[in-house]
């Protein structure tokens, strides 16, 4: 089933009860009600406020560094012999990643509501990174909240928080990754709601998280229109996105929702490959349930226990994911794909072979679908993928993978 | 009348409190969880709430976030935890079971199973924590032809508007949470949870009880005096962690714990 969108029938998602047609919402225990419905209140009060948003194209331009360029990768797309492959270059943000984008509008919101304590969770240590630089700059007290196992597989970025002054809190319950530290900043933010932001960094979360995170990233699907327009005069055949949560790929496909001669991909990850089950691809093989404040594709056994997921890129591993995509699957506007942790080194390689672009492990799932997609199209044809990261914080588990010790 | 509406009222007629412990259903083991109910009720208990474990308790703190775990360890279930209160009823249908826990096994039961088999083993009330009611609008009338009553949370953050509205979505008693945190975190400020639960009783004409952070028997009375009920959950729960390996140890511990607060609330009536 596919159903075109209009610009009007956009404007209806998310309703006035953060639903996106069955998925989204404002899952929570009662304490944190009050907060949420101040910043549901508050942000669209902002939203239409043109000092807020001055403020936040500013801090883009000249704090983030955008735009972020467009660029046509022609080795890749050479050796590919299929459709023109061109980047989307979040990875040359301040901070290494798209995450930045959605941190400076929420610390902003945290400002304009007067909270000076920001508390985050974080996986691949990106979002910590970006909320820790962010809370450096204003002057903000920032507590990151990062699973036992990321922190370890992730020294560099803790390392990184910590000097730019954050506490970072591991997180030794369940499963000790993602979705653990987003129970614990859930925790933390319960009991000291008076006083603190929470700075969700995926488009997941209760109402009005996805929307705002999806308004906050959406500049790059906005940028990446405009200039596809202006390099080459026409809109991309199609996008592709890596998906976790599905920050970076919500804020690439939103913009073009409507336009539906654009096709959508996001690229889950298959881990050791779907049918063994270690693999943290929800959309792909989950089903719908109701998890840290939304109602979205989950993985999770029988009786409704979430499960354990796996992937070799820690950002991706996360067993929900944006309540937005749940409904763009269902309603068939995007398509959702998985690639395993193997095609994903290959991918990696491949862009840092051919190119001299070290993507992150959760882009270079989004590369190696893209690379597998172009070949299949015509050479006229144009493919973007989102680079939503630069690759400096995996040379560790690449160096690990492949038996060196740095 | 439910049978948690007549336990509250008959304890009110006699100007008595109720004591309502939390255990997590399959901790330490899913086979000692009916006796455990059992020892409940005769130290003390008015209700039992009756934790259903879930892999992600984000409202819980760490002792009942391990408690889940352990009951995960055996695997158990929703449909096992109603088996439990099925088989509690065998020999004790008086003492009303309200089931607490988490939205998603309950979803993925699918809301009209789950309510058709809580009922019909005498399940008797629902708390959700992460199930405000306005996102309740499926499961309230599944849950109201089958007169099992939804329980919600009223906390320190709940406006006025939202605690009539969340009263009227209500029915069996309303859940004071009497502090912004998790379970098990702080010690209650007894001051400020009185003209809160007072001011909660302007707003509504239904019972209030009040949990997290009752753990004895002073602040049982000291909250039983402002409340309808006080509701014991972390320290009982810890207690069990304390002596899962000795079920007879345990069986004192928990009476050794619950008989006080019971003797405490009673004082008040007099």
């Amino acid at each position: 089933m596919s159903v075109k969108l209009t610009e009007d029938m956009l404007k209806a998602f998310p309703d006035a009860r953060g639903h996106f047609g069955d998925f989204g919402g404002r899952f929570v225990s009662e304490t944190l009600m009050d907060s949420l419905m101040t910043l549901e209140k508050e942000y669209l009060r902002l939203k239409e406020d043109p000092e807020f948003q001055a403020a936040f194209d500013k801090d883009l331009a000249d704090y983030v560094g955008r735009p972020s360029p467009l660029y046509f990768a022609e080795r890749l797309t050479e050796e590919t012999g299929g459709a023109q492959i061109w980047l989307k270059r979040e990875d040359l943000n301040h901070t290494g990643a798209h995450k930045v984008n959605n941190t400076i509008g929420q610390a902003l919101l945290a400002s304009f509501l007067g909270k000076k304590r920001i508390i985050a969770e974080t996986g691949a240590g990106q979002h910590g990174v970006a909320t820790a630089t962010v809370c450096a700059r204003l002057g903000l007290e920032c507590h990151v909240f990062m699973g036992a196992e990321d922190v370890q597989r992730q020294s560099l970025n803790v390392f990184r928080m910590k000097l730019l002054g954050a506490t970072v809190h591991a997180v030794e319950s369940g499963t000790r990754t993602l979705k653990d530290a987003m129970n614990d900043a859930m925790r933390d933010w319960v009991a000291n709601v008076d006083d603190t932001f929470y700075i969700i960094g995926t488009v997941a979360g209760p109402h009005p998280y996805p929307l705002l995170v999806r308004d906050f990233q959406s500049v790059i699907g906005r940028e990446t229109r405009r200039q596809a327009l202006e390099k080459t005069g026409r809109l991309p055949d199609a996008l592709v996105a890596c998906v976790g949560g599905g920050s970076n790929a919500i804020g690439m496909f939103y913009p073009f929702l409507s336009d539906e001669t654009v096709q959508l991909y996001g690229v889950e990850a298959g881990g050791l490959g779907i049918d063994t089950g270690q693999h943290a691809a929800p959309l792909c093989a989950g089903r719908p349930g109701v998890l840290h404040g939304n109602r979205t594709y989950l993985m999770e056994d029988e009786n409704g226990q979430i499960a354990g997921t796996h992937s070799v890129s820690a950002g991706l591993d996360y067993p929900g994911v944006g309540p937005e995509h749940a409904w763009l699957k269902d309603i068939g506007r995007a398509n959702y794909v998985s690639v395993t942790d193997d095609e994903a080194l290959d991918g990696f390689r491949k862009l840092t072979h051919v190119e001299g672009i070290m993507p992150a492990l959760e882009t270079a799932h989004a590369v190696a679908y893209a690379i597998k997609l172009a070949a299949t199209m015509d050479k006229d044809q144009m493919v973007v993928i989102n680079v939503s990261g630069r690759g400096d914080k995996d040379i560790h588990t690449i160096a690990q993978l492949d038996g060196i010790g740095i | 009348m439910s049978r948690i509406e007549a336990v509250l009222k008959n304890l009110k007629s006699e100007s008595r409190k109720a004591l309502i412990p939390y255990i997590t259903a399959g901790d330490p083991a899913p086979d000692q969880t009916v006796a455990l109910m059992h020892t409940l009720v005769r130290a003390g208990a008015d209700i039992i709430e009756l934790g259903v474990p879930f892999s992600d308790p984000m409202a819980d703190g760490p002792v009942i976030q391990l408690a889940c775990e352990r009951a995960l360890k055996h695997g158990t279930s929703l449909r096992q935890v109603i088996a439990m209160v099925r088989e509690f009823r065998e020999t004790d249908t008086d003492t009303p079971v309200v089931l607490m826990g988490y939205l998603n096994p309950m979803e993925a039961m699918g809301y009209e199973a789950f309510a058709d088999a809580a009922a019909d083993a005498g399940v008797d009330g629902v708390l959700t924590v992460d199930l405000p009611p306005e996102e309740a609008d499926q499961v309230a009338p599944l849950f109201a032809e089958r007169q099992l009553d939804p329980i919600f949370l009223l906390a320190p953050t709940t406006t006025d508007e939202r605690i009539r509205a969340i009263s009227e979505h209500s029915s069996g008693y309303v859940y004071y949470v009497s502090i912004k945190g998790v379970t098990g975190s702080a010690s209650i400020n007894v001051e400020e949870v009185a003209s809160k639960v007072a001011h909660v009783h302007e707003l509504t004409a239904l019972p209030v009880g009040v949990g997290f952070g009752i753990r004895d028997a002073k602040t049982a009375a000291a909250v039983g005096r402002v409340s309808d009920g006080v509701i014991v959950g972390s320290v009982l729960v810890d207690t069990i962690a304390r002596n899962q390996a000795d079920p007879e140890a345990l069986n004192q511990a928990l009476t050794d714990l619950l008989h006080p607060m019971r003797e405490a609330l009673d004082s008040l009536a007099q």
